[in-house]
């Protein structure tokens, strides 16, 4: 993480055109992918939990999914913060961005659906249909934005075309730092999980 | 298909009999038309622009109003155990509530347009007909998402309340693509002016046809 803060703000060159609030982007970019990967991790790990209906599979899709909404949720905030000096706006309904939000709600939706099915084996099912049917939505999602706007411009795309080298191994370093960071808290999380699972059951056998 | 038509007509009679759930949606709808007919005041361009939006949140909120009843009945009489009892594929029961659904929100939306052709001064024989086949590929997939997930939101804490919190995020492509495509047609154009839209709303019903049908038997299994 001290390694991707020193490229992020020292070694990388200054963007010509956006000074240094370009150097976001390196946070912004590290934590999309980072939440990009976990959303994966929900949706693989939700498969496997309805078919192999195990607790342990439950616990690593709302885990990933916690860690995917934080995540996001740094995006979202990032992305703004270097949208209004460039742009000139906060947000802009643009396909990307909306996508971008509709996916975070998704997830939060996700996220109160598990907490409210509770820790019912059967039940648990529920959250992860939802995670399933929400993935497959998404493309969907951003085609309609698409249709209702009209094609417009891909504003940004990290293109490896426009970008200097130094820029391109500071990117490299914050998203692995990002990735190992996101390992841990989802190690950590877990261990929690389990933890707070052999809790309840010594409860249950006190009584 | 013995089967499938003995769910649908069980609920197609039991709504006959009592008439609840068609009074209230249709209430709501009217109470939805006045109440967006003041929030933008009476201007034509608005109305012109705003028509087609507030055809389907008006569709939408009705939709969730009769869905969240779908499975409420079958709970609060224990019928569901004896549906799920009879030896029956349980995707067969999955569609039987989506054809009965459907054919109450689509009912629903036949009679609301009249009503909004009327009101918002659009042109009867340009609109009505063009827009049947839209109300319906739109409650087909609306429904599709919806049955599954009143099945779901039954069983959770929240109950009725999480139902359109897990309906409207996942229906947004749908609703996007039917009013891009009603829209067109209260211009006066023809359905295929707006192919992307209209092939978009066909594969959302497809898409979430199929896989809901499938992860309904993991929602009932007891």
């Amino acid at each position: 993480m001290l390694a991707a803060m020193y490229m992020a703000f020292i070694y990388a060159p200054t963007e010509t055109k956006m000074g240094h609030i370009q150097r976001i982007f390196y946070f912004h970019i590290g934590s999309v992918w980072v939440a990009t990967i976990g959303f994966i991790i929900v949706f693989v790990s939700s498969i496997m939990h309805l078919w192999k209906s195990s607790r342990k599979w439950d616990t690593l899709a709302y885990c990933s999914a916690e860690l995917g909404v934080l995540f996001l949720t740094i995006t979202i905030i990032t992305g703004s913060i270097w949208a209004k000096p460039i742009w000139g706006t906060w947000w802009t309904w643009d396909p990307q961005l909306t996508t971008t939000f509709i996916l975070w709600i998704l997830y939060i939706v996700y996220l109160i659906l598990h907490s409210s099915a509770g820790n019912d084996a059967k039940k648990s099912k529920y959250a992860a249909i939802f995670a399933i049917i929400a993935f497959i939505d998404l493309p969907l999602v951003y085609m309609s934005v698409r249709v209702m706007r009209g094609i417009s411009p891909v504003v940004f795309g990290p293109g490896g075309g426009g970008i200097a080298p130094e820029m391109m191994n500071a990117l490299l370093v914050s998203m692995l730092a990002f990735s190992l960071l996101f390992l841990l808290l989802l190690i950590e999380r877990l261990d929690l999980m389990r933890m707070s699972d052999k809790l309840e059951k010594l409860k249950l056998s006190e009584r | 298909m013995k089967k499938l038509w003995a769910i649908v007509s069980k609920d197609v009679v039991t709504e006959l009999r009592t008439k609840e759930l068609f009074t209230s949606m249709l209430t709501f709808t009217l109470l939805v038309i006045v109440i967006f007919s003041f929030a933008f005041g009476f201007s034509v361009e608005i109305i012109n622009l705003a028509a087609p939006a507030m055809l389907w949140i008006a569709f939408t909120f009705a939709g969730i109003l009769g869905l969240s009843r779908s499975f409420a009945l079958e709970k609060e009489g224990g019928a569901i155990l004896g549906i799920l009892l009879t030896p029956t594929d349980r995707s067969l029961i999955y569609f039987g509530k989506l054809i009965s659904n459907t054919i109450f929100v689509f009912i629903v939306g036949v009679i609301m347009i009249p009503m909004f052709i009327l009101f918002f001064n659009f042109s009867f024989a340009q609109s009505l007909l063009p827009l049947m086949p839209i109300i319906f590929l739109g409650s087909l997939g609306f429904v599709a998402v919806g049955t599954l997930f009143s099945a779901i939101a039954l069983n959770t804490k929240l109950r009725e309340v999480l139902l359109p919190i897990l309906t409207f995020p996942i229906v947004i492509p749908l609703i996007v693509s039917a009013v891009k495509l009603s829209s067109t047609i209260l211009k006066g154009e023809s359905i295929f002016s707006a192919p992307s839209a209209l092939k978009l709303l066909i594969a959302f019903d497809i898409i979430f046809i199929t896989v809901c049908a499938v992860a309904f038997e993991y929602v009932v299994e007891e």
